[in-house]
């Protein structure tokens, strides 16, 4: 899957986590635009590790603070 | 002013603004005497213990007491060295070998604590490229080891087999893989479908680490652990469990069947870059190990106390942290913090200490207090403990 098409349907899986509708961009922080606690994150990660079926450990978990840096991730980790 | 500490912040304020209250500090109660392993003075008051992890209750059992001053005169207080040099005394030989065969297994490494277990074991064989798969609610020594290594870590929803088996099946044709499981979590008391997981962690060719911190000695029918009880005890590769629980002293170890085990003893740098455990706490452990051997009817008194108490309170009407009583553990679930702590003052002073337990050591960012039974536990005293409990909960505004 190229970019667009993993951002939009990362855009879809986000949709039921982002509570308070924030404007998403690809600048938008996990922990600080969004507030995703820990449990959020552990449910948001295995959500997209399904849908793509790819791991994302949480060494991987750890270089990823914002929305961009998620999209970029998925696409390399889908080979 | 802005320094290292700034990050403390939010933790001091929360702990300033739950003291203000008046409330007494849950985290810093003092036994000023230890009566027996069910029973100690706080604050000048006989407090009954339950909340001590002490589940056989072998602390005060004259054999092991006897055995640790016996130790004392014999070697000395410390070893003042580590085991891979001058820290090997007869004593840990000892316990090694009661390790084995309490477990019936090949190898036993003994550690200073199990915290230090799981660090050594889980950071020394999981490295650069390997994968490690464990519950997410797995105890924090556990996830401290896979810091300390650098394989990759992937955890899975608790107890969630599917998800274990997906992740498993994503991981690169030929990383090396280790699975990690509990037998008992110790926050909610419940257990892990063992034999399920093991079956699917053999599948995908991973190894397995099962820590029995809170069922060894307890559950199964050589006390085992949850793998013994479950029949799959030969299919895990690593046991890891603690002496300060059920053996009553303090140190860690893991069991294994590996052919190379021993091995570890040199590569595993928690092992190697401490002091060994001082010679009476390894003479103690190797007694309190060897009666647990045959302490069959004490296991049958554990489960009857676990089973009134875990129905006592549900019929008073707590949420408790799972449906039937599970372990030795049984976890009353709090509304929130504030109401947690002021029902643990309730019962201190009552005259019961209970664990508090609150995020982030806590699954789904629950507020927990957390009985743990002891087999030295008399059934008059879960009766009182369930009247004291009444009592708080009525007064806290819990129980409606
Ligand atoms: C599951 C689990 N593993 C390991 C440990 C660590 O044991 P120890 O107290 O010997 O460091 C504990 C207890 O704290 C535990 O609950």
């Amino acid at each position: 899957m190229d970019r667009a098409a993993t951002a939009a349907k990362i855009a879809e899986l986000i949709a039921p986590f982002n509570k308070k509708g924030v404007e998403l961009t690809d600048a938008s922080t996990f922990a600080g635009d969004l507030e995703f606690d820990s449990l959020t994150v552990m449910d948001f990660v295995a959500e997209i590790e399904d849908a793509f079926d790819i791991i994302i450990s949480m060494n991987a978990q750890a270089e990823i603070e914002n929305y961009g840096q998620l999209i970029d991730a998925v696409v390399k980790l889908q080979g | 002013m802005t320094d290292l500490f700034s990050k403390f912040d939010p933790l001091i304020e929360q702990r300033r603004a739950l003291l203000s209250t008046g409330l007494t500090d849950p985290f810093n109660l003092v036994m000023e005497k230890v009566l027996s392993p069910t029973e100690a003075v706080c604050n000048g008051k006989p407090t009954i213990l339950l909340g001590t992890y002490n589940y056989m209750g072998m602390t005060f059992d004259p054999d092991v007491i006897e055995a640790g001053k016996q130790a004392l005169d014999d070697f000395g207080s410390g070893t003042t060295g580590s085991r891979v040099l001058n820290g090997t005394y007869a004593g840990h030989r000892l316990v090694e070998d009661a390790l084995k065969e309490f477990y019936a297994m090949d190898h036993a490494m003994v550690f200073s604590t199990g915290y230090q277990a799981n660090l050594g074991i889980i950071s020394t064989i999981a490295g650069k490229g390997d994968y490690i798969v464990l519950d997410i609610d797995s105890h924090a020594s556990i996830w401290d080891g896979c810091k300390l290594g650098d394989a990759e870590v992937v955890p899975f929803k608790h107890n969630d087999i599917e998800a274990m088996d997906k992740r498993l099946g994503r991981i690169p044709e030929g990383a090396g893989k280790l699975v990690i499981l509990e037998g008992v979590y110790s926050m909610l008391g419940d257990i892990a479908p063992l034999k399920e997981m093991i079956a699917v962690a053999k599948k995908h060719g991973a190894m397995v680490l099962v820590d029995e911190a809170h069922s060894m000695g307890f559950i199964g029918p050589n006390g085992r652990g949850v793998a013994e009880d479950q029949g799959c005890l030969e299919d895990v590769d690593f046991v890891i469990g603690t002496f300060s629980k059920s053996v009553g002293t303090v140190g860690g170890f893991c069991v294994s069947n590996h052919p190379k085990f021993e091995i570890m003893r040199l590569v595993c740098r928690p092992y190697v870059f401490t002091a060994s455990l001082p010679p009476s706490v390894v003479h103690t452990a190797a007694t309190s190990i060897r009666k647990l051997m045959h302490a069959g009817n004490k296991r049958a008194h554990l489960w009857e106390n676990s089973k009134i108490l875990h129905k006592g309170l549900r019929d008073a009407g707590f949420k408790l942290g799972t449906e039937t009583p599970q372990s030795a553990i049984i976890a009353v679930i709090m509304p929130d913090l504030e109401r947690g702590a002021m029902m643990w003052e309730a019962l201190l002073h009552e005259g019961l200490y209970v664990n508090l337990a609150r995020p982030p050591a806590t699954p789904a960012n629950m507020t927990l207090l957390r009985c743990s039974l002891c087999a030295e536990h008399t059934s008059e005293q879960v009766q009182t403990i369930i009247e004291m409990f009444k009592r708080a909960g009525n007064a806290v505004g819990i129980l409606d």
